[in-house]
């Protein structure tokens, strides 16, 4: 399994973020969330999205379960595990940790 | 998603690809749906086949994912080559089996703990040094008064327990009224509790039954026997049997786990040490000693300590021994009490087959090298075929490490199916072999269980084949260099000298096998055709008990009754028939002269018995009706050359002690010719015949056989009628054993054929894989130079020239390893020697015989690749390529 690199780190961020607040959103829907809610600066690139969230997935943060659209459809909507809302809190922790830091750093030199 | 789901996803690949698939359709769909440009979306999408990959592989174990492919790979590559796979796992197959199954016969004998409390701490108690017969050697018999007085010593320290030789005993349940034979054990009354042995019907014995002679006339069934003999039926606690003219009751049966102290014999009945005959004789060594040593006890001391009361227990009794010569005293009493650890108990077939199993274990390994060798050559020669598959993989960005899993990966899918024909070759072959150590009633009865200890070994000895045949080639293939292969030209030569090595190794080691096997047919060929110095063509022998014991008057009524059966030519007496292992040994005096240290060997027989047994007279005459003991003796050759310096022995007379120490003298009246006495394989012994009857009319004989010579070739078919017949004669008088003198000759060499016959089939096993070997590797070496034989041929060159070319490798090899397998055989001749039988090592025939086998299986071998380089069209070949 490849090591998260910093932007997988806030893409996981973001997805687990956005599943916390709107659980059962399938990938499609999550791309778009973060278009939406970043206002259009932000964007997750389908090539890193659905490898993220198969590799979250095996790590127990999100579950995944099929269910059939109204369009007859199926998809494969996704929400937090309990080990996810734990990753969850440690990864925004880390966050904050990290932009505060790189904020003094812009603020002092 | 687990560990666990990730290896099950590589077997649900398919499916799993299938879902990622849908999922990012669905994704497009939706994008579409979202007014997006389809194109531009799967545009987006478009690494979705890599990406596909990705999350595959995040769902699936890579290397398992690898591992399954090799597999199906291998599977098509075995089945490809279906003829040379299947020959390679048969011929693995084979000698995989019958390791495990030396493996399971050395582990049921010699290595697995009895199943008692605390196995570890179990000692068996011997002396070593000179015995009685002023020859050196190691015993573990005991006299019941001696194990006593060590027990009391040992008490605080050490639980002592007596336990006797398993013996086939006589036993008549009331019920039936018929004697038959059971394998009978007198043990110590403590032995259940220390072994903490618990019953499985009834009770058994206890320390009380330890306090009195005679006074516990109580018998336990084995697991077994209860089962065998009464089919679990616990009404048998209110049976009584009749054990030497003696009722018992049967008062419980054992825990199944345990079937006695001795591998190689399960026993039947266990019966308290106290009823035995000899409990209060101090010169009848009739019982092993096993003590239970706690950790915290030091074993030397103890030993001192049991050295120590046993010396002064002995000399004691042999302070007023007067039938022994001072010097043989000495010797006796300077014999050395050993304690050796003896945690898979004790047993006569232990120390008979040790030595035995072990060359047996060395040969079938030899043989596997020797498959290992051939399959590791066929590897390496479909290795170079698919040299340019390699250089293709390789190319295309295969690891080594890729590569070499997937070449070993074909040698465990050649390994695992022939470990599983091996296992079911072990199944049936290690009974087999027990079967084959069958002493006339009396056959081994070995519990082998197949555990997982078994099981483990086998596993174990798959992986090192697997590693053996498959690291060699497979290293070799992925050093493949692609530059060199796919130009067409790869240097055939350092293949061919990995092949030559092999074949190398594996002439030495079937050299090495056949050698050694030579030298067990030849022990078993001298042994069994060496002339015993009398006849067993058509003897019956009618081992007879009579109880109550009957004067020697009435032994020769039942004689003349057997007489007048028909189909019998000549019934003669013998306390014991030759070659039955027992023995009647005393120092003589000649001319009143001091006691011999050497001793004498004696047999009662009746008049008529030399001439029943066709061993000549060579002087004087042999006994009459009214000759008696002690009064005539006729004695052997060896007998008038040791005692009496073989000057005109008849008339001459000689002395020996009787029970109650005085000296009884026999007077020569004639000398026999030199025939075995209890062994075919000791020198030959001293011995003298004395009348069967006594001088004291009346004295009582309890046992004795009856020498029956038929007029029919298969004495055996007169058995049952006479069986009767000995009855009916004399009501006192029953046939304990029937046996015929064959078969007592042939059981002293059960060990010899046992040998011979496996040595002989490992042999031959060895020789033919070590041809098959040979004939691959000189088909592929002609094979890979046919395009340079085409040219030489071509460019004017001999036959002969080309054919010597392929040929000068290889045989260079063959001598190589057959000078190794000789010098190797030499040196494993002493680890062998003890099983071995006026063979010598270094015989002309034993050395020659291996090469020569050798010799002629290459030769027939190399034929078929000599004809095919001889068919090499240089035309066809230059124009091939």
């Amino acid at each position: 399994m490849a090591k998260p690199d910093s932007l997988q780190g806030s893409l996981d961020l973001l997805v687990l973020k956005i599943l916390s607040r709107r659980p059962g959103l399938h990938g499609y829907a999550i791309m778009a969330a973060v278009g939406e809610l970043s206002g259009d600066v932000l964007r997750a690139e389908e090539g890193s999205l659905y490898p993220a969230l198969h590799r979250m997935e095996e790590a127990g943060w999100i579950r995944a379960e099929w269910i059939r659209k109204d369009t007859g459809r199926r998809a494969r909507i996704y929400e937090l595990t309990a080990a996810g809302r734990k990753q969850l809190a440690a990864e925004e922790a880390r966050w904050h940790t990290a932009t505060s830091a790189v904020n003094r750093i812009l603020r002092t030199v | 998603m687990s560990l666990w789901s990730r290896i099950v996803n590589v077997f649900h690949g398919d499916r799993l690809n299938r879902e990622i698939e849908e999922e990012l359709e669905s994704h497009l769909a939706e994008a579409v749906a979202q007014g997006r440009d389809p194109q531009e979306a799967r545009r987006a999408l478009g690494r979705a086949v890599q990406q596909q990959q990705q999350s595959h592989d995040v769902k699936v174990v890579g290397w398992v994912d690898a591992l399954r492919a090799d597999l199906i790979f291998g599977w098509r590559q075995l089945r490809r080559n279906k003829v040379t796979s299947v020959a390679a796992i048969l011929s693995l197959a084979l000698p995989i089996g019958a390791c495990t199954s030396v493996f399971r016969l050395i582990d049921a004998l010699l290595l697995r703990p009895l199943p008692v409390a605390h196995p570890e701490q179990l000692y068996v108690l011997s002396r070593q040094g000179t015995g009685f017969d002023n020859k050196p050697g190691e015993w573990d018999s005991w006299a019941y008064p001696d194990f006593q007085l060590m027990r009391a010593a040992a008490k605080d320290q050490a639980e002592l327990i007596a336990l006797s030789y398993a013996d086939r005993a006589d036993v008549t349940y009331k019920t039936t009224a018929e004697t038959e034979k059971a394998t009978l054990q007198y043990v110590s009354g403590s032995m259940f509790s220390t072994f903490a042995i618990q019953p499985a019907l009834g009770r058994l014995f206890t320390d009380k039954d330890d306090r009195e002679v005679g006074a516990a006339p109580y018998v336990v069934l084995s697991y077994d026997y209860w089962t065998r003999r009464f089919g679990r039926d616990s009404h048998v606690l209110r049976r009584s049997v009749n054990i030497g003219g003696a009722a018992y009751q049967v008062i419980g049966v054992s825990e199944k786990k345990f079937t006695g102290t001795e591998p190689g014999t399960v026993i039947d009945l266990f019966v308290p040490v106290m009823m035995h005959r000899f409990a209060l004789r101090s010169d009848a060594t009739w019982l092993r000693t096993l003590a239970i040593v706690p950790p915290d006890v030091a074993v030397e001391p103890l030993r001192a300590k049991l050295a120590a009361v046993d010396h002064a227990f002995e000399s004691d009794r042999l302070r007023g021994e007067t039938g022994l010569a001072p010097e043989t005293l000495r010797n006796v009493l300077d014999n050395r009490l050993r304690m050796e650890p003896a945690p898979a108990g004790v047993s006569g077939t232990q120390k008979e087959y040790r030595h035995a199993l072990v060359a047996i274990g060395v040969l079938v390994m030899m043989v596997l090298l020797i498959a290992c060798a051939n399959v590791a050559n066929l590897m390496t020669a479909q290795a170079a075929a698919r040299g340019r598959e390699m250089a293709l993989r390789v190319s295309l960005g295969a690891g080594r490490r890729r590569l070499v899993q997937m070449v070993l990966m074909e040698s465990a899918l050649l390994a695992f199916p022939a470990a599983a024909g091996g296992a079911v070759f072990a199944w049936w072959s290690a009974p087999f072999v027990v079967s084959m150590i069958n002493p006339p009633d009396n056959p081994v009865r070995l519990i082998l269980p197949a555990d997982w200890k078994v099981l483990g070994f086998g596993l174990a000895l798959t992986l090192v084949v697997v590693l053996l045949f498959g690291l060699l080639p497979a290293l070799r293939a992925s050093s493949v260099r692609p530059s060199v292969i796919l130009k067409g030209g790869d240097d055939p030569h350092s293949r061919q000298r990995l092949m030559n090595a092999m074949i190398a190794v594996q002439v030495a080691f079937c050299f090495l096998v056949l050698f050694i096997a030579g030298l067990f047919v030849a022990t078993f060929h001298r042994l069994s055709n060496q002339p015993t110095g009398f006849s067993t063509d058509r003897i019956l022998l009618l081992e007879t008990t009579a109880r109550p014991a009957q004067s020697s008057v009435s032994w020769d009524q039942v004689a003349q009754q057997l007489r007048s059966v028909p189909g019998v030519e000549r019934v003669s007496q013998a306390g014991w028939a030759l070659l039955n292992g027992f023995g009647w040994n005393d120092a003589i005096a000649v001319n009143s002269g001091p006691l011999t240290v050497n001793l004498a060997y004696f047999l009662n027989v009746s008049p008529g018995w030399l001439e029943t047994m066709k061993i000549p007279l060579l002087s004087g005459r042999d006994f009459l009706e009214n000759d008696t003991y002690p009064e005539a003796a006729i004695v052997n050759q060896t007998f008038a050359r040791t005692f009496l310096n073989d000057e005109n022995p008849v008339g001459r007379s000689f002395e020996k002690t009787a029970d109650d120490g005085k000296r009884e003298r026999l007077v020569v009246v004639g000398v026999a010719r030199d025939a075995d006495y209890s062994s075919i394989r000791d020198p030959m012994l001293p011995v003298v015949f004395v009348p069967f009857h006594h001088r004291d009319q009346g004295a009582p004989v309890d046992e004795g056989t009856f020498i029956v010579r038929t007029s029919s070739p298969n004495p055996l078919a007169l058995a049952s009628t006479l069986r009767r017949e000995v009855s009916r004669a004399r009501s006192p008088f029953y046939v304990s054993t029937v046996r015929t003198q064959l078969e007592l000759k042939q059981a002293q060499t059960i060990r010899e054929r046992l040998l011979a016959t496996l040595a002989f089939f490992f042999g031959a096993v060895a020789l033919l894989l070590a041809g098959v070997g040979l004939y691959g590797v000189l088909n592929y070496s002609v094979q890979q130079r046919e395009r340079e034989i085409g040219i030489r041929l071509a460019l004017g060159a001999q036959l002969s020239h080309v054919i010597r070319q392929v040929a000068v490798g290889i045989s260079l090899a063959v001598i190589v390893g057959a000078f190794a397998g000789l010098v190797l055989g030499l040196a494993s001749q002493r680890f062998v020697q003890s099983l071995l039988y006026q063979v010598n090592a270094t015989d002309v025939g034993v050395v020659a015989l291996p090469w020569l086998m050798i010799l002629v299986v290459l030769s027939i071998a190399a034929i078929p690749a000599i004809l095919r380089a001889i068919q090499v069209d240089p035309v066809t070949m230059l124009r091939a390529d």
